[in-house]
C-alpha cells in the first residue's frame, strides 16, 4: 500500500480505455532518455520508516537535551498546545492556495485576521498574507521601493545579518538596484546617524533599519533616523522582531513606510531554521505595489460578508513577467500558527511575553558579565540578544561549555569582521533560572584555561 | 448532495473581549521606544480562541476532505506519519546554529535527501534552500548569471520560454532581470522548434521549459530542444511543477536539462498548507555546481558538515538552509516509497489521468484541443458550453463545488480557451475518479440557470472578486 489506491485495478483501467499495458502511456518519450528503474532503495514500510527516523533523530540534540543560548534571530518560544491542535486541523494543512473562496472561507478569514493583527503589531494601514522569511521579505521590500520611486540605491545598516546582505543582494542586483551600506557607532551598536544623514539622498529608494538589530540593540534614535529618511524623500523600511512589538512602538508610530520581519516566533518552532515566517506590511499608499498574496473582504452574492484573495492582477499568475513579484506558495501555515498565537495571547499575552524576553535578556547579559573574562560588546540597551566579548578563545569557551551540555553563543568572527572572540547570546521566556546557572558555572569553568 | 457546514462567524476581534489589566511600564527602555499606545488585539478565552478557528477549518476544503485535482499542482496526499515525524522534538527543536556535533541527524536527512533527489531527476548536485518553486526558479536565474558571466559571457540578458509556461516562470526571470521571450506553441501545443531556433542567440541565458508541459504532453523533441539551446551557448532550465508524470520513466538531467528545480510540496507529498511553506530544491550539472547557494551539506569519514567554503557561490537567497520541516517530510516520503513505489505513483498518476480524459471526451460534453496522448494533467476547453448554454469554466468550476469537489486549476494555460486543467493525482481511487467524471457529465446537461448560480451548498454563495479589488479592504480596521 503507497498510497496507490487502483494499484491492483490498473489492468481493468487500461483495458476500459483500450490500452493494453502501461507503457503504451508513455511511448512519447524518446527510447534513448527511457529508464527501466531509479538507483534507489526499495521502499519501506511505515513503520520501519518511523523507526529509521527515530535512529536518525536520536543523533540530534534539542533544545530539550541540552540548554542553548544561540541568538541570530532565532531562539526556541513556547508554543501553546491550541496552535498545534489548530494547525494540525486537516482541512486547514492540505488545503492548497485558496484559489476558489467558496470552498476555502476557513483559511481566507484566518489570513485576513492574521493581517489584521500584523498591522496592528507594526503599526502598518496593511499587511500581505505571508512571505518565505525576512531575508527574501527584506529583499521584496527593496525591490518594491525601487519600482515605486524609481530610484536606484537602497541603504542598509552594517549591524544586519550576513545573510539577510547575501539574499537582499541577489534580489536587487538584476534589476540594477544598488545596496549601500552604512556603519554603526563601535560603543552602542547602534547605526551612525551621521554616516546615515551623508548617504541618503535624493537618489536614495529606501532606507532600512532593524529594531533591534542583529547584535540584539534597540535603535532609540527612530525618530531622528525617521526625519533623515523623510527629508531626502526617501522610504522608510524597518525590520522587528514580532515579540518586541509587545513593549516597544510600533514602527509606523515613527514613521515608517514599511515593516518586514522574522514571525517564526509566534508560534511556529524553530525547525533548524525553517519553515520560517516573512511579515510585510505596510502603508496603504503602496497596496498595488505590494508583492505576494493579499486576502479581502468582499460580498457573495446575496450581500453576505466573504473573503477573497484579491488585487491579483499584481499577481504572476495573471501579470506573468510584468508581476510585481514571482512568489507563488507563501508560508500559509505558518502565518496560521501565528495569527492562532496572537489570538490565544491576546495584547494583554504579548506585552507580557516582551516584558519577559526584554528582562531575560538583561538578566543573562548580567549574569554573564558578573563571570571574569566576559563584557558586554555594546552599550545600548537591547532585548533578548546581546553580544559578549571573551577574553579567551571564544571556540574554546564553547567547546567547554558543550561538553558540559550546553549551547553556548553564536561565534561571530567568521562573517563578521572585528568581532573576534565575540558570541551572540540569545534568551527567551523558555530560559529558566536553571539554565542560566547552569550557563553562568560553565563559562566560570571554561575562563579558568 | 453535499452540504459544507455553515456558520456565520464573527471576526476574532469582534468576539466579545475580556477586561484589560493595567501593565507596569518597562523603566529600563529608553523612553523613545516605550509603547504608549494599546496593541489593538482581543483578549479572549483558549474556548472562543479553539471554536473560532475550529469553525473556520470546517469551512475549508482540503484534500483529506475529497478529491482536489488542481492541474499544474499535485494536490496528492499526505502521509500522515511524515506530518508526526516533522513534528518530533529532537527535529523541530533544533537551533540551526548549534555545533555541527549536535545536528548530526538533520545534516543526515538534507545529504541523503539531496542524492535522492539528484538520482530521481538524473542531476549532479542539489541545493535544498529555496522555500518554494518560484523561489526555486529565481535562483536558478541566478545560477544561469553567475555560470554567463563566469564564461565573460554578460550580455546573455534574455530567457526564452514557451506560451504555455506557468506563470512564475516569466516572473522569475524578471525579477532575476532578465527580458522575457515568448514563443507560440505549435498546432499540436509543443514546442515549435523553427521558432525556438530563430529566437536564440548570443543573447540568450536560458530557455525555460515544463516536461510534461502545462497541456501534460510531453515534449518528445527535447533532446532536439537540447542541443539548439547548447549549440546557441545557452542553458536549459527544468520547471519540475509536473515531474510527477515521469518519476522513474525518465530524468530531466539524461534530457539535457542544466537546472532543474522541484516542488517538495507537490511531487514529494508535503503538504500545501493553504499556500506553504513548500520548499523548490534546485539540482544543476556539474559544471554549475560551483555557483550554488552556501552551505552545502558535506560528509567527512562518518561526519556530515555545513561546507561554506564556496568561493564562487552566489551566497544566499534565504536565512539558514531551507523550509527543513518539509525536506523532512518529502525524505519520509521517498524512503517509504522507495524506486517502485515512485515510479508505480507516476504511472497511476498517468493512467488515472488519461482514465479520466478518455471518458470525458467520450461523453462529446467538452473538447480537448492538441495532441491526445497526455500524462498526468490534461486541459479540457469549455467552449462547446459557453456557445450552446453560456455556461463558462467559472461556472462548471463553482458547480463542481455544489458535488463537494474541488474544482480544477481554470482558464490556464492561456492557449486553451475556457480551460479547465485536470490533474488527478495517483492516490485517487477509480471510484473517486468515476465520480468526479459523472459530475462533470452532469454538470454540462443541467439548467444553465442553475450552474451559472452555483454554488449554493458553500458556506457563502458566489464571491464578488472583482468588489474586492475595485474597493479594497484588507485589515479589520478598514472595515
Amino acid at each position: 500500500m503507497k498510497f496507490i489506491p487502483n494499484s491492483t485495478i490498473k489492468n481493468t483501467m487500461l483495458k476500459e480505455i483500450g490500452l493494453n499495458n502501461v507503457e503504451e502511456l508513455f511511448l512519447d518519450i524518446p527510447k534513448k532518455i527511457r529508464i527501466k528503474n531509479l538507483n534507489l532503495p526499495k521502499g519501506l514500510s511505515q513503520q520501519d520508516t518511523e523507526q529509521k527516523l527515530r535512529r536518525i533523530a536520536d543523533k540530534n540534540k534539542s533544545f530539550y537535551d541540552m540548554p542553548s543560548f544561540l541568538g541570530g534571530g532565532i531562539k526556541p518560544h513556547y508554543i501553546p498546545s491550541v496552535v498545534k491542535s489548530i494547525i494540525s486541523r486537516a482541512e486547514f494543512y492540505t488545503a492548497y492556495t485558496p484559489y476558489q473562496s467558496e470552498a476555502s472561507q476557513g483559511f481566507l478569514q484566518a489570513m485576513f485576521e492574521y493581517q489584521s493583527m500584523i498591522a496592528e503589531l507594526t503599526g502598518m494601514d496593511i499587511a500581505n498574507a505571508s512571505l518565505y522569511d525576512d531575508t527574501t521579505a527584506l529583499g521584496e521590500a527593496a525591490l518594491m521601493c525601487s519600482r515605486i520611486n524609481r530610484k536606484k540605491t537602497f541603504v542598509i545598516p552594517q549591524n544586519i545579518s550576513w545573510e539577510k546582505k547575501s539574499v537582499l543582494k541577489n534580489y536587487t542586483e538584476g534589476v540594477g538596484v544598488k545596496i549601500k551600506e552604512i556603519s554603526y557607532d563601535d560603543k552602542t551598536g547602534k547605526i551612525d546617524l551621521e554616516q546615515l544623514e551623508e548617504n541618503v539622498d535624493e537618489d536614495t529608494a529606501g532606507v532600512y533599519i532593524e529594531n533591534p538589530n542583529f547584535f540584539g540593540v534597540f535603535e532609540d534614535d527612530v525618530d531622528k533616523i525617521s526625519s533623515i529618511v523623510k527629508d531626502a524623500g526617501s522610504i522608510f523600511v524597518v525590520g522587528v522582531d514580532p515579540i518586541s512589538l509587545g513593549v516597544t512602538r510600533s514602527p509606523g508610530s515613527y514613521g515608517a513606510d514599511v515593516v518586514i520581519g522574522e514571525g517564526r516566533a509566534l508560534g511556529n518552532p524553530m525547525d533548524f531554521g525553517g519553515s520560517t515566517l516573512g511579515v510585510f506590511g505596510c502603508k496603504k499608499e503602496f497596496l498595488r505595489q505590494i508583492p505576494g498574496r493579499i486576502i479581502g473582504v468582499t460580498k457573495d452574492r446575496e450581500g453576505r460578508r466573504a473573503f477573497c484573495m484579491t488585487l491579483q492582477t499584481r499577481e504572476q499568475h495573471i501579470r506573468r513577467g510584468r508581476a510585481t513579484s514571482n512568489i507563488c506558495t507563501n508560508e500559509g501555515l505558518c502565518a496560521l500558527s501565528a495569527v492562532t498565537f496572537l489570538s490565544w495571547l491576546g495584547s494583554d499575552g504579548l506585552e507580557e511575553l516582551g516584558r519577559v524576553n526584554f528582562e531575560k535578556g538583561q538578566k543573562l547579559a548580567n549574569a554573564i558579565e558578573s563571570v571574569d573574562g566576559f563584557e558586554k560588546m555594546f552599550s545600548g540597551v537591547h532585548f533578548n540578544e546581546f553580544v559578549i566579548k571573551c577574553v579567551n578563545d571564544a571556540n574554546v569557551v564553547n567547546k567547554k561549555l558543550l561538553k558540559r551540555g550546553i549551547q553556548g553563543g553564536l561565534i561571530l568572527d567568521r562573517w563578521y569582521p572585528g568581532f573576534k572572540n565575540c558570541m551572540l547570546f540569545g534568551v527567551s521566556e523558555m530560559h529558566g533560572d536553571a539554565e542560566i546557572e547552569q550557563l553562568v558555572s560553565g563559562l566560570k569553568e571554561a575562563s579558568h584555561v | 448532495m453535499y452540504r459544507s457546514a455553515v456558520y456565520e462567524e464573527p471576526l476574532i476581534n469582534e468576539l466579545v473581549a475580556s477586561k484589560k489589566e493595567k501593565s507596569k511600564p518597562l523603566d529600563l527602555l529608553p523612553g523613545s521606544l516605550l509603547r504608549k499606545e494599546k496593541i489593538n488585539l482581543p483578549n479572549i478565552d483558549e474556548t472562543q480562541v479553539v471554536r473560532h478557528f475550529l469553525r473556520l477549518s470546517q469551512m475549508n476544503y482540503g484534500i483529506d476532505t475529497g478529491i482536489y485535482p488542481l492541474g499544474s499542482c499535485t494536490m496528492k496526499y499526505n502521509p500522515k506519519l511524515c506530518e508526526e515525524i516533522a513534528c518530533w522534538d529532537s527535529f523541530a527543536g533544533v537551533h540551526p546554529y548549534q555545533d555541527v556535533s549536535t545536528i548530526q541527524g538533520s545534516l543526515q536527512v538534507m545529504y541523503e535527501l539531496e542524492r535522492m533527489l539528484c538520482e530521481i531527476t538524473g542531476m549532479d548536485c542539489f541545493t535544498l534552500q529555496p522555500a518554494a518553486g518560484a523561489h526555486g526558479e529565481f535562483l536558478g536565474m541566478l545560477l544561469a548569471r553567475a555560470y554567463h558571466d563566469s564564461n565573460k559571457e554578460d550580455q546573455r540578458n534574455e530567457v526564452i520560454l514557451p506560451d504555455t509556461a506557468h506563470g512564475t516562470n516569466p516572473a522569475s526571470a524578471t525579477m532575476a532581470g532578465y527580458k522575457i521571450i515568448e514563443i507560440p506553441s505549435k498546432d499540436d501545443g509543443t514546442v515549435d522548434l523553427d521558432m525556438l531556433e530563430k529566437s536564440l542567440s548570443d543573447r540568450t541565458a536560458c530557455f525555460m521549459l515544463t516536461n510534461p508541459n502545462t497541456l501534460g504532453i510531453f515534449e518528445s523533441e527535447i533532446l532536439e530542444i537540447s542541443k539548439l539551446v547548447h549549440e546557441a551557448g545557452a542553458l536549459l532550465y527544468y520547471d519540475g511543477a509536473n515531474i510527477n508524470a515521469i518519476m522513474g520513466k525518465a530524468r530531466p538531467g539524461d534530457m539535457g536539462f542544466d537546472i532543474v528545480h522541484l516542488n517538495l510540496h507537490k511531487t514529494f507529498s508535503t503538504p500545501h498548507g493553504g499556500g506553504g511553506p513548500g520548499s523548490g530544491p534546485v539540482g544543476v550539472k556539474s559544471k554549475l555546481e560551483k555557483f550554488l547557494p552556501i552551505p552545502r551539506i558535506g560528509k567527512k569519514k562518518d561526519s556530515y558538515l555545513l561546507d561554506y567554503d564556496h568561493p564562487h557561490s552566489i551566497g544566499k537567497i534565504k536565512g539558514f538552509y531551507g523550509n527543513f520541516s518539509v525536506l523532512l517530510k518529502a525524505y519520509a516520503y521517498i524512503m517509504m516509497m522507495g524506486r517502485d513505489g515512485l515510479k508505480e505513483a507516476s504511472e497511476t498518476a498517468v493512467l488515472n489521468s488519461n482514465y479520466m480524459k478518455k471518458k470525458l471526451l467520450s461523453s462529446k460534453k467538452y473538447d480537448m484541443p492538441f495532441k491526445k496522448l497526455r500524462k498526468h494533467e490534461f486541459v479540457l476547453s469549455c467552449e462547446k458550453l459557453k456557445k450552446e448554454k453560456n455556461i463558462r469554466a467559472m461556472d462548471v468550476a463553482k458547480r463542481l463545488l455544489d458535488y463537494g469537489l474541488h474544482p480544477p486549476t481554470i482558464y490556464f494555460p492561456l492557449i486553451v480557451k475556457e480551460a479547465l486543467m485536470i490533474e488527478p493525482t495517483e492516490t485517487e481511487s477509480k471510484n473517486d475518479l468515476d465520480n468526479y467524471i459523472n459530475a462533470l457529465i452532469k454538470i454540462a446537461d443541467e439548467n444553465p440557470e442553475t450552474v451559472k448560480n452555483a454554488p449554493s451548498n458553500t458556506p457563502v454563495k458566489r464571491v464578488d472578486e472583482v468588489g474586492a479589488t475595485k474597493n479594497p479592504v484588507l485589515t479589520w480596521k478598514m472595515i
